[in-house]
C-alpha cells in the first residue's frame, strides 16, 4: 500500500473526531473570539463591534488585577503544599511497614471524591455554627469561640486551599510512589554502600526518577488550580467581600451572572492565554529536563 | 536489606497513622454526619458519635415520591447517570477509530497534540458560544446536549488514552492478518480491539467518572429536574436553606459511592494509566 493512501485513510478514521472538535471547541473558540470585539448580551442583543475596548476596560479594571492575584496565590500555595506533602508522602508508603497496601489503597479515597462533593465537605466542617472544625479546635482549647472560617475574608482563600490540599495530594503522592518504585534497588543499596546520607540519597540517588514524572504533575495541578472554579463556587462563590474571586468566578458572573457575553468572552480569552503561556512554559521546562537526565 | 533502628520503626509507624488520618478523618465525618439525628449534629459540644444511628436521611433521598426531595435527588442521580453514560459511549466511539489512526500512521501523529492541547483550554473560554448555541438548537437542559457538550472534555482524554493503548500492541500481528487477506474493519474487529478492551474499559470508566465530576458546565446549561445532574443538585443543597446538614452529607456520601468504588476496584489500572500518563507526558 502506498504512503498517500494510508496516511488519507488516517485522516478518514480521524473524521468524526475531527467533526465532534471542530463542533464543540473549535467553533465555539472562534466565536468567543468575534464575541469579545463586540458588546453583545448573552440573550437578546447581537452586539456590535466594539474594537478593543472590553479587553481595554477588562485590563485596566481592577477586579481583573485582583481575581489573577488571588488565582495566582491559590494555585501557587495549594500546588506546592500538593507537591511537598505528595512526596513526603510517597516517601512514607515506599517504606515497609504493616498495613502498607491497606494506607496505599487508602489514597485512592480523596482523588475518587467528586469535587463537588468534596467543597461541600469541607463546607460542613468549616461550618460557623455546628461545624467541626470550630467544635474540635473548641474541645482541644485552641480557640475560645466558634470562627466562620468561610466568611472572614482574612481565612476563606486560606480554608479552600486546605479543601484543595486535601484532595489532590494523594494524586501526587500516587505518581511519585510509582516513580519511586521504578528506582533500582542495587543502586539504593550502592549508595548506602558509599555513606551517602538520607539528605544525599535523596538528592542525587532518588530525585533523578522523580524529577519526570513530577514535573509533568506539577504542570498539569498548576494549570487545574488556575482553572479552578467548582471548589470556589460551592464553598464561598467567591466570597466573603471577593476575597476568594478566581478568574474563572469572574467571568462567570460577567458572562452569565451580568449577561455581558461580549466583555466576558475577552476575559475568558486573556485567562485562555495565561493558561497557555503557564502550558507552553512548562512544556519546555519538561523538555529540558528530559534532557538533562 | 539494612536493619532499622526501632527509633526509625517508631517514626514510620507513627507518620502512617498521622497519613491515615488525615485522609480518612473528613471522609469519616461525611459518613457519620449521614447517620446522626439533627440534634446531635447542633448539640454543642459536638456528638462526635451519634447516640442513636439514623439511616432514614437515605430513605428520604432514595424515595420516588412526588414533589418530595427524594424525587429531585433520584432525577439528578438519573440525569448524572444518562448524561455520563451516552458522553462516555460517543467519546470512545470517536475516539476508538482516531487513536488508531494515530498510533499506526506517523504522518499524522501530530494532530493527537493538537487535540490534546485543547484540554488544557478553561471551560470559560468555550462556554458562551455553547450557551448561544444549545439555546439555538433547543438543547439547553436536555441531557442530550449536555452529553454533547461534555465531549469538549472527554473525547481528547479518551483518544490519548487509547492511543498509548494501541501502541502497546504490536503492529506485526495486524500485517500478518493483512497478508493473509483480512480488510481493516475485520482486522480491527476480530484482532486489535478484542487485545486493546482492557484499555478500552479503563478509558471508558475514566472518562465515565470525569463526566460524574462535571460541575460547571451542567451548572449552567441545565435549569430544572428534567436535566440538572448530581453535582448541581448537590450543589444547590450546599447553598441552599437546607437546615439538616446530615442530609447534604446524605447526598455527598450517596454520590460519592459510585467513583470511590470504581476508585478502589480498579486501583491497579487507575493508577496504572494516571502514571502512565504521567510518565510519558
Amino acid at each position: 500500500m502506498s504512503g498517500t493512501w494510508i496516511t488519507t485513510r488516517a485522516w478518514l478514521l480521524m473524521l468524526p473526531l475531527l467533526i465532534v472538535m471542530i463542533a464543540v471547541i473549535g467553533w465555539p473558540l472562534l466565536d468567543t473570539v468575534r464575541l469579545s470585539f463586540t458588546d453583545a448580551k448573552l440573550v437578546g442583543t447581537e452586539g456590535t463591534f466594539v474594537g478593543i475596548d472590553n479587553y481595554a476596560k477588562v485590563l485596566g479594571g481592577s477586579n481583573f488585577q485582583r481575581a489573577l492575584v488571588t488565582t495566582t496565590w491559590f494555585a501557587v500555595i495549594s500546588v506546592t503544599a500538593e507537591m511537598v506533602i505528595g512526596v513526603l508522602a510517597a516517601l512514607l508508603l515506599n517504606q515497609q511497614f504493616r498495613g502498607r497496601t491497606a494506607l496505599r489503597a487508602l489514597m485512592i479515597l480523596p482523588w475518587a471524591l467528586p469535587t463537588v462533593v468534596n467543597a461541600t465537605l469541607w463546607r460542613l466542617i468549616y461550618n460557623p455554627e455546628y461545624g467541626a472544625l470550630n467544635a474540635a479546635l473548641t474541645q482541644i482549647g485552641l480557640i475560645d469561640s466558634y470562627r466562620s472560617w468561610l466568611g472572614e475574608p482574612g481565612s476563606a482563600l486560606t480554608a479552600l486551599i486546605v479543601a484543595d490540599c486535601w484532595k489532590n495530594f494523594p494524586l501526587v503522592a500516587l505518581i511519585a510512589l510509582a516513580a519511586l518504585q521504578g528506582v533500582p534497588r542495587d543502586i539504593t543499596a550502592a549508595s548506602l554502600v558509599d555513606g551517602a546520607g538520607p539528605i544525599n540519597r535523596f538528592r542525587y540517588v532518588i530525585m533523578p526518577y522523580l524529577a519526570g514524572p513530577l514535573l509533568v504533575a506539577l504542570v498539569l495541578r498548576t494549570i487545574e488550580a488556575f482553572k479552578v472554579f467548582d471548589l470556589v463556587w460551592v464553598m464561598t462563590r467567591g466570597g466573603p467581600a471577593n476575597s476568594t474571586r478566581t478568574l474563572s468566578i469572574l467571568v462567570y458572573q460577567e458572562a452569565f451572572s451580568f449577561q455581558r457575553a461580549g466583555s466576558g468572552a475577552s476575559l475568558a480569552l486573556i485567562v485562555t492565554l495565561l493558561v497557555t503561556v503557564l502550558a507552553v512554559a512548562y512544556a519546555a521546562l519538561v523538555r529540558k529536563a528530559a534532557g538533562a537526565t | 536489606m539494612e536493619r532499622q533502628a526501632p527509633l526509625f520503626t517508631a517514626f514510620i509507624y507513627a507518620s502512617a497513622l498521622l497519613l491515615a488520618a488525615v485522609i480518612l478523618a473528613p471522609v469519616l465525618w461525611l459518613f457519620i454526619m449521614s447517620i446522626s439525628s439533627a440534634a446531635d449534629l447542633s448539640a454543642k459540644p459536638l456528638n462526635w458519635w451519634p447516640d442513636e444511628i439514623d439511616l432514614s436521611r437515605y430513605g428520604v433521598l432514595l424515595s420516588t415520591l412526588e414533589n418530595s426531595a427524594g424525587a429531585a435527588f433520584v432525577a439528578s442521580l438519573l440525569n448524572s447517570l444518562k448524561v455520563a453514560g451516552m458522553a462516555t459511549l460517543a467519546a470512545i466511539a470517536v475516539a476508538i477509530p482516531s487513536a488508531w489512526a494515530v498510533s499506526r500512521t506517523p504522518a499524522v501523529s501530530w494532530s493527537l497534540y493538537a487535540v490534546i492541547a485543547t484540554y488544557m483550554l478553561p471551560p470559560v473560554a468555550l462556554a458562551v458560544p455553547l450557551y448561544m448555541g444549545l439555546a439555538t438548537l433547543g438543547l439547553l437542559n436536555s441531557v442530550f446536549g449536555l452529553a454533547l457538550v461534555y465531549l469538549t472534555i472527554l473525547a481528547p482524554f479518551t483518544t490519548w488514552l487509547l492511543k498509548s493503548g494501541f501502541d502497546a500492541i504490536p503492529k506485526e500481528i495486524e500485517s500478518a492478518a493483512m497478508i493473509d487477506g483480512a480488510r481493516l474493519d475485520q482486522i480491527l474487529r476480530i484482532i486489535t480491539l478484542p487485545l486493546a478492551a482492557p484499555v478500552m474499559a479503563t478509558s471508558a470508566l475514566f472518562a465515565f467518572l470525569l463526566a460524574w465530576d462535571e460541575f460547571f458546565y451542567a451548572l449552567l446549561f441545565t435549569s430544572d429536574l428534567r436535566a440538572k445532574t448530581l453535582t448541581v443538585a448537590i450543589a444547590d443543597l450546599a447553598g441552599g436553606r437546607v437546615s439538616d446538614y446530615g442530609l447534604i452529607a446524605t447526598a455527598g456520601v450517596l454520590a460519592a459511592l459510585p467513583p470511590v468504588l470504581i476508585g478502589l476496584v480498579m486501583q491497579k489500572a487507575l493508577i496504572s494509566g494516571l502514571t502512565s500518563g504521567g510518565v510519558k507526558g
